[in-house]
């Protein structure tokens, strides 16, 4: 028989000036299986964890009760304490006196002991069901999949590699640095970006611990952490990386000429050719859809002028199987295609350019070539493709106030006579340096006019832009020409990130980048297990930001690879494969594709698994259970929540998800905002494990209201469990019409977790709308029996 | 001489019976003009499109004096390329509607001479009588 040791806590006045601990604990003396029970004046401090330890010892106790503060405050220490002697961490259960008791009631001191006695009873009866649980561990590696070798890449390498980590950098280009590698300089603080940005290039090639690949892509990517099998296309350069010298000799006899896309089309290149005077790896690559010489006998040349005979005609596409443990996807940004604002007229007016392009030009004039002349009166215009509800990006690309800013300053700078205009809608000035930066170019005469031209005109004669723009601080409109019209193009998430994304089911925010696990506090992890995100593929930024993050993704890949073991939470869905019937509904509600049909069996992959709980309530055959949180341990919480519930009495039960909605339930109570304290609150990983049999279960026996929260999708550590708690509320509802009781007692709402007004409002209503239509008639209930 | 606008209920409520009218979320509108240098008859008005949003942000009656809402031609072209989305078209009728819906008669033909019906465009008239349909 179970021993059970309940410890009510005094939390140094928090509870027991509330709440009486002396008949919360008296009460407890009297419940099932209850061999000890001591009231102490702080559960946390090492006195009270030696209490439960030397209990345990000496009274064989083999589950405990605190009756405390909230679990996601000190539910670890108790945890450990257990751990400390001997017992599995899991055979302790909170009883969340403090936040949902002592404080939101502390008007109610009479009531408040009552919820208390009420709350700790409901753990009591939730430890005697409970099980052992064993977080499984998986054995893990050392091996990290880069995705990408932009700057966030090369920086995510780099960091991983010198920790002695075996790094495979992928990257779809002939060569690294991504976009970076294209700038002219960097804002706020000029630095020359090829000149940063190649000793790390350079870094990366050399070490001994990075495997880099370019001008290959991902074909595919299976498995789960610690064994993700990736399949790698290395498209045939035609060049040999190692002996070519890049001595240009190919490139001087290749006869075709086609658009460089270094310079973005505005320069020509041959088909052989280096891709950039930066490159990394600084090897010549030959475009395979130009050349001449891969149709035999048609040409030839480059292969007669090469010395080291590098270049070979026959190279195919190589294949590369691996196996990773981790993976980061840095696969970075895209500019907005200016195109799609027509009236700005890009591509169709010969001195409207992009900010891309302008950077290049001025590369190219830094090493004394000129793509074109640039003129004297220069216009940004800004927020192209961002913050435009009509090309659907309401997104800040953020970085294109200050690389206008900087662009307008190396002009101004080059030939002070020019005269700038940058046309701007509000002006982001929110980085380290930033602002001081806005200031200097103020300094340098460059003017800020506040407004967003409606669209750009080409005098057809000298082909100028004109620019018409209301200064929304003058109210007058300013119609000026300008040699060259500069289009400030926002970010949008790169061909790659899609790709990828699709590749390894990433979700995506509702700007189409990928999503962050939460946007808080996880920032570079995504929601699947043992994938990263770092740069630009997670959100527009800038140079410093993406570095930061490429960083901190390393370092969190590190932490989970580093030990050698992963553990997981075990908070995981398993079958009973003797009542499974193979019907497939716990495949379609799995949010995070876990399940798959073996056969007439679902079979669930732990280490996909979220532990949400979506499956459990949409098995008809009750064929799924969730540890830690099992159907039982949730029935005994509900019976006890209910037990000896007197007519007139109202008692209504929130079943409150961990990341949301027990969070603001939490915080709603160290607030001390009043709420009534006839609600109950059942802690569970997600609603949407809450099956309908329970709901009605807790209607049959008198509940007067049962509420479900949940984390706003938005936010939801889970995606769709929204829907399977949706369907599962109008089943409830249903059934509750069909008994005649009133479907309005049945209710969910979708919970961020500062909702702190809305929170008390809503139980406030609730309890209301449960005075107001008085208890259940025990017949109707009854009726709910045959169905639970 | 800088003019001082107080902010009263008053205002708050005409900003909310456009919303209502207009069915549009004006407090969306983020000053930047865009609706103005769209707009043809921008150069014609004694405010600029941009500039009655704002007036109906901070609820300034005084917009409905205006001589632009009646400029307006309902050509869409600030609707379209409203980065916020906002349709603008929407929101200068509601103000022409909150005009007309005083009833004020500003032309009473039964008391025009003949001649003067005559040189007047039909669509003049038509337009003048406008609020009977409204």
């Amino acid at each position: 028989m179970p021993k059970i040791g309940v410890y009510v806590c005094h939390c140094g006045g928090n509870i027991s000036d509330v709440v009486d601990v002396e008949d919360v604990a008296k009460f407890a003396e009297k419940l099932p299986e209850v061999t000890v029970v001591r009231s102490i004046s702080h559960m946390c401090s090492e006195e009270g964890q030696k209490a439960i330890i030397d209990d345990i010892h000496e009274y064989g106790l083999d589950r405990v009760v605190v009756s405390a503060c909230s679990p996601q405050f000190q539910g670890e220490t108790f945890k450990k304490a257990l751990k400390k002697a001997g017992l599995n961490p899991y055979m302790v259960e909170m009883a969340n006196i403090r936040e949902q008791s002592a404080w939101p009631h502390y008007t109610e001191p009479e009531k408040a002991t009552e919820k208390a006695k009420i709350l700790t009873e409901m753990a009591v009866e939730k430890i005697r069901k409970a099980s052992p649980a064993t977080p499984p561990r998986l054995p893990i590696g050392k091996n990290v999949l880069v995705v990408g070798a932009g700057i966030a890449g090369i920086q995510a390498s780099l960091d991983l590699g010198d920790a002695g980590f075996n790094v495979y950098l992928v990257e779809e280009k002939p060569m690294i640095g991504g976009h970076m590698a294209q700038l002219s300089r960097t804002f706020p603080t000029e630095d020359c970006a090829s000149c940063i940005l190649s000793p790390k290039m350079a870094d990366v090639a050399e070490h001994p611990n990075i495997h880099l690949m370019t001008y290959s892509e991902i074909e595919s990517i299976d498995g789960t952490v610690g064994d993700f099998r990736v399949r790698i296309k290395k498209k045939p350069k035609y060049v040999d990386e190692k002996s070519c010298t890049a001595c240009n000799k190919c490139s001087e006899v290749c006869p075709v000429l086609l658009p460089d896309e270094n310079n973005l089309g505005m320069t020509l290149r041959k088909a052989i050719y280096l891709p950039s005077s930066i490159a990394v790896p600084h090897s010549y690559v030959l475009d395979e859809n130009a050349c001449l010489g891969l149709e035999p006998l048609r040409c030839g040349k480059c292969v007669e002028v090469c010395d080291v005979g590098a270049i070979n005609y026959e190279q195919k596409p190589e294949y590369v199987n691996i196996k990773v443990d981790t993976i980061i996807v840095a696969t970075g940004f895209e500019t907005f295609d200016a195109k799609l604002k027509p009236q700005y007229g890009y591509g169709r007016y010969e001195n409207v350019i992009t900010g891309l392009e302008l950077e290049r030009m001025i590369v190219e004039m830094s090493e004394g070539r000129s793509i074109r002349p640039l003129g004297k009166d220069i216009a940004f215009i800004q927020c192209v493709g961002s913050r435009d509800a009509q090309v659907g990006n309401l997104y800040c690309s953020r970085i294109c106030c200050m690389y206008a800013t900087k662009l307008a300053s190396l002009l101004k700078r080059m030939d002070p006579s020019r005269d700038i205009y940058i046309f701007y809608t509000d002006l982001r000035a929110y980085g380290k340096g930033f602002e001081e930066y806005y200031r200097t170019a103020q300094e340098l005469g460059i003017k800020f006019i506040r407004g967003r031209p409606g669209e750009l005109m080409e005098n057809s004669k000298n082909k100028k832009v004109i620019v018409r723009v209301e200064d929304t601080l003058t109210r007058k409109i300013i119609d000026k020409e300008f040699d060259i019209a500069v289009l400030s193009v926002g970010l949008v998430p790169s061909e790659g990130t899609k790709k990828i994304s699709e590749m390894l089911k990433l979700p995506m925010s509702s700007d189409g980048f990928i999503k962050e696990a939460h946007p808080k506090f996880r920032p570079v992890d995504t929601p699947i297990e043992g994938i990263f995100v770092a740069g630009t593929a997670q959100g527009p930024k800038d140079i410093p930001d993406s570095v930061a993050q490429a960083s901190g993704a390393a370092a969190r890949a590190m932490r989970m690879m580093n030990k050698g073991e992963y553990e997981m939470s075990p908070i995981k869905a398993f079958i009973h494969e003797e009542l499974c019937d193979g019907c497939g509904e716990c495949v379609e509600a799995c949010p995070v594709d876990a399940i798959k049909m073996a056969g007439t069996l679902a079979e669930i992959n732990s280490a996909v698994c979220k532990g949400c709980g979506s499956c459990v309530s949409s098995c008809p055959k009750d064929a799924i259970d969730l540890k830690v949180f099992t159907n039982q341990e949730i029935i005994a919480e509900i019976e006890a929540a209910l037990k000896d519930k007197k007519q007139g009495e109202t008692r209504m039960l929130l079943f409150a998800d961990d990341m949301c909605t027990y969070t603001l339930a939490d915080g709603v109570g160290t607030s001390k905002i009043r709420y009534p304290s006839d609600v109950y609150i059942i802690r569970v990983p997600s609603s949407s494990r809450v099956t309908p049999k329970m709901l009605l279960r807790a209607f049959e026996l008198g509940a007067d209201a049962v509420f479900m929260g949940e984390c706003e999708p938005a936010v939801s550590p889970y995606p769709m469990t929204n829907k399977v708690i949706k369907r599962n509320v109008e089943e409830v509802k249903r059934a509750l019409e069909e008994a005649g009781i009133e479907a309005e007692r049945m209710q969910y709402s979708p919970f961020v977790t500062v909702m702190y007004t809305r929170f008390a409002n809503l139980t406030k209503k609730l309890s209301r709308m449960a005075e107001d239509m008085g208890n259940v008639p025990e017949e109707k209930r009854k009726k709910l029996g045959g169905m639970a | 001489m800088t003019e001082v606008i107080q902010i009263s209920e008053k205002s708050k409520d005409f900003l909310k019976k456009v919303e209502e009218i207009s069915g549009e979320v004006i407090t969306l509108c983020e000053q930047c003009g865009i609706c103005t240098t769209s707009c043809p008859m921008a150069e014609d008005m004694d405010v600029s499109p941009s500039n009655i949003m704002r007036l109906v942000q901070i609820g300034d009656e005084g917009v409905l004096e205006t001589k632009a809402i009646w400029f307006c031609a309902s050509c869409f072209t600030c609707t379209v390329r409203c980065p916020r989305g906002i349709d603008l078209a929407k929101v200068t009728e509601a103000l022409r509607q909150i005009n007309l819906r005083k009833n004020t008669d500003y032309l009473d033909i039964n008391r025009m001479d003949e001649s003067e019906v005559e040189d007047l465009p039909t669509i003049a008239l038509v337009s003048s009588m406008r609020k009977y349909t409204g």
